[in-house]
């Protein structure tokens, strides 16, 4: 399970609608309790550094922002545990190419954007041989509490 | 010369959760080699079976990917920390040509 917060929930669809119809990425910043339950306490947008004519099907990170990243998450005593990029008018599912693309632990949480307005959203982890792309329970801070009310 | 090899966190799962190790080595290669020595089991996650550094592995001597620099016969000073940095990348799949091919989108398990 992977938590969100409300504010970055927020800024994970803010950062897709802006870059629409482009796909957006970025770093997840946040900690892993001892349950293997991870928290995302913020997020780090860099720029898609993939070819203009292919940034809206495509994403890709450079490595000296993957280096900065690993460096400012280690000062502020998180650790990068995964990445988010955006599906323009797509679903929020994992392509082929997300698979064969992918890491192993990280968490890839995708968000869907739809005629520039952020729609579904939702967390995969890589199976360790690689093979599937698991689908990870993303549980966003106001779904929390509503459903504490609910109970 | 003893480096400090900082660990992603997606590898330490075979350095006993460590972020970072402490290892002998003059070059960024050196300095990589004795970190896998020291976990075996992280051995094939860096070098392919020729024993070449994997494609999408990248390192970095302080703040300097070894790519834009001398690569694994990049110096490494003491003290100094070497970075394993994995490339990123992803993204929906292309859209079909004119309609005669589905593409590879939405695989869910």
């Amino acid at each position: 399970m992977i938590l969100v917060s409300g504010d970055v929930e927020r800024h994970i669809r803010a950062e897709g609608e802006k870059w629409y119809p482009d796909e957006c990425c970025g770093f997840l910043l946040g900690q892993i309790d001892e349950s293997g339950r991870r928290r995302v306490e913020d997020i780090l947008p860099v720029p898609n550094a993939g070819q203009a004519e292919e940034r809206h099907h495509r994403f890709r990170i450079e490595p000296d922002d993957f280096m900065r990243a690993e460096r400012q998450a280690r000062l502020r005593g998180l650790d990068v545990i995964g990445f988010y990029h955006s599906h323009p008018d797509h679903p929020a599912t994992p392509s082929e190419y997300d698979r064969e693309q992918a890491l192993p632990f990280y968490s890839y949480v995708i968000l869907s954007v739809r005629r520039g307005a952020s729609a579904e959203i939702s967390s995969w982890e890589l199976s360790g041989d690689r093979a599937l792309f698991n689908h990870e329970e993303l549980e966003c801070a106001a779904q929390h509490r509503a459903r504490k009310r609910r109970y | 010369m003893a480096v400090t090899i900082l660990i992603p966190t997606a590898l330490r799962a075979f350095t006993d959760r460590k972020a970072e190790v402490e290892v002998e080595g003059g070059t960024a290669g050196e300095a990589i080699a004795a970190f896998a020595g020291a976990y075996p089991d992280i051995r094939n996650h860096l070098y392919d079976d020729g024993g070449n550094l994997r494609s999408f592995i990248n390192i970095y001597v302080g703040e300097k990917n070894v790519k834009n620099a001398s690569g694994l016969e990049t110096p490494v000073p003491d003290g100094e920390t070497v970075m394993i940095v994995p490339a990123i990348a992803g993204g929906k799949a292309p859209a079909p040509d004119c309609g005669a091919r589905s593409n590879d989108k939405g695989r869910r398990p």
